[in-house]
């Protein structure tokens, strides 16, 4: 049953990363685009970790393509104003940076780097997971913290010129 | 089959039933209301006391044109409507809507799903809700739809902040993201809305924004949008969005009350020597007293709606940003310093 379901998701998840970069309307890619990671939430739910795949609905799925929806509606291209952003050099580097993802994830398998199952130490417990990143990631996390916030102030001064 | 199956499709079947029976009659008792706040008798004409109305309307509403104008995005048009009832829906199957209920000699627990991080879970479907919103005004083509669509994205996402944030406190003191462990909590200590009015303030507050009702209700400002992000919807689809709102609100005070008002909690008559051999009337005395503290919850939302002014949008904005989020990060703190300083709460 769980490796049936694991079929399914990965099956609806590949379809909707390739309708992601096929379609026309940026408004149907942003949508397939959340539909994909619904179904990485999914996945997740069948590993039993069941904290990250509720994160991950509500932060990708809930929160950013939210905000990337809001831009695509307040800039509302119309399907020939596009064609301006998708010139022939930024396919190729596409093409290259997808080559090298799915390259460095078959060495990973390959290499049996990459772990069948989540680790034994989390478990799907909210607990858990805070005291790893409380404790033995606590640098780690505080240096993500401190680059979002830098991330954030940057985008506040590009924003508003003048402040 | 696992008779643990059944009784879930069971559940979950009386849990649907329910809610969408609720929406159905929330319609009529939005209108009565407003009747009775403005003096007037409202719907009187079909059934007893309009008790028939819903039915009258839902008729109706099926056999409206459905109309879809020319130059709409028809898929996505179709969509939205479907993207602001499911989220509303599925939010329900963590809610606790009772204790338990020995039904043919098996203790049922009244919850569709008890996840061991279900405030997350709503949290995660709720902020899915404003898809509906946002894809219907974007999706019509026009430029009063868009306007509410954008708003909607804006409203919902600035008030997720806060809700999320002042649900903190509580998960703090309770020291569970269970609901029904933080109902159990309420029940053996004090209700939430005692022990933190300001969580209890910030909570409603913003589940008023994120359920687009009034004051706050931008996404469909009629005397500025025409009809907002459903602008151009007609027929059942209208409906759809209609229901979704009503959907949404019963989650809210099914929410407001599970987290504040002790869930399904009744103080003191539930201690009674009475209940201690009489499990089955328990079960169904708790079952009672959630319905009818969220009843009380409806009745206030719609009370709300008819009694307070529209915001402005920036006066939305303003509060949600300037006042909600910064206070709701004080409640934090405070409560923190509280539970650490005195030793209250945690798990017990």
């Amino acid at each position: 049953m769980i490796s049936f379901l694991f079929y399914v998701f990965a099956a609806l998840a590949l379809a909707s990363a390739v309708m992601v970069v096929t379609r026309k309307n940026p408004v149907s890619s942003a949508l397939f685009l959340v539909m994909t990671f619904f179904c990485l939430a999914g996945i997740y739910v069948l590993m039993d970790a069941f904290f990250l795949a509720v994160v991950q609905v509500a932060v990708y799925a809930g929160a950013i393509m939210v905000l990337f929806l809001f831009v695509i509606m307040m800039l509302n291209l119309s399907p020939d104003e596009l064609p301006a952003f998708m010139n022939r050099k930024i396919k190729w580097a596409a093409a290259a940076l997808a080559i090298a993802l799915t390259g460095s994830l078959l060495f990973l398998d390959v290499s049996r780097r990459l772990p069948a199952s989540p680790g034994t130490e989390l478990n799907g417990e909210v607990g858990a997971l805070g005291e790893l990143i409380f404790g033995k990631f606590l640098l780690p996390f505080e240096l993500t913290a401190v680059l979002l916030l830098m991330a954030i102030v940057a985008a506040v001064i590009m924003a508003r010129r003048e402040l | 089959m696992n008779p643990a199956i059944w009784i879930t499709i069971g559940k979950i079947l009386v849990v649907f039933a329910l809610t969408l029976g609720t929406v159905a009659y929330m319609t009529l008792a939005e209108r009565k209301v407003s009747a009775i706040i403005q003096w007037r008798k409202g719907p009187n004409r079909v059934g007893i006391w309009g008790l028939l109305q819903p039915i009258a309307d839902g008729l109706k509403f099926v056999f409206k044109e459905d109309y879809v104008p020319q130059t709409a995005n028809k898929a996505l048009h179709a969509l939205a409507p479907m993207l602001t009832m499911a989220p509303a829906l599925m939010t329900f199957a963590v809610v606790p809507f009772g204790s338990t209920l020995p039904i043919f000699g098996m203790e049922v627990k009244m919850i569709v799903a008890d996840l061991s991080i279900g405030i997350l879970f709503i949290f995660a479907i709720a902020s899915l809700g404003v898809y509906g919103l946002a894809i219907g005004g974007w999706s019509s083509n026009n430029k009063y739809s868009l306007l509410g669509g954008l708003r909607s994205s804006a409203q919902m996402i600035s008030y997720e902040i806060s809700m999320g944030l002042s649900v903190i406190p509580i998960i703090m003191m309770s020291g569970t993201l269970m609901l029904t462990g933080i109902v159990d909590w309420q029940g053996n200590h004090l209700w939430f809305v005692i022990t933190q009015p300001l969580s209890f303030l910030l909570f409603v507050i913003s589940s008023f924004a994120e359920t687009n009702r009034l004051p706050f209700d931008l996404p469909e400002a009629e005397p500025e949008l025409v009809g907002g992000f459903h602008t151009e919807y007609s027929s059942m689809k209208f409906a759809s969005f209609f229901l979704g709102e009503y959907a949404n609100m019963i989650t809210a005070s099914a929410l407001i009350v599970t987290l504040f008002f002790g869930g399904y909690h009744l103080p003191f008559i539930e201690n009674l020597a009475f209940f201690e051999n009489h499990g089955f009337l328990l079960g169904l005395l708790h079952v009672i007293t959630f319905m009818a503290k969220t009843a009380v919850w409806l009745f206030i939302f719609i009370w709300v709606r008819w009694s307070l002014p529209r915001f402005r949008y920036d006066q939305l904005m303003g509060l949600g940003w300037k006042v909600l989020l910064p206070l709701a990060l004080v409640n934090i703190l405070i409560y923190g310093i509280i539970i650490l300083g005195f030793g209250l709460g945690g798990t017990s």
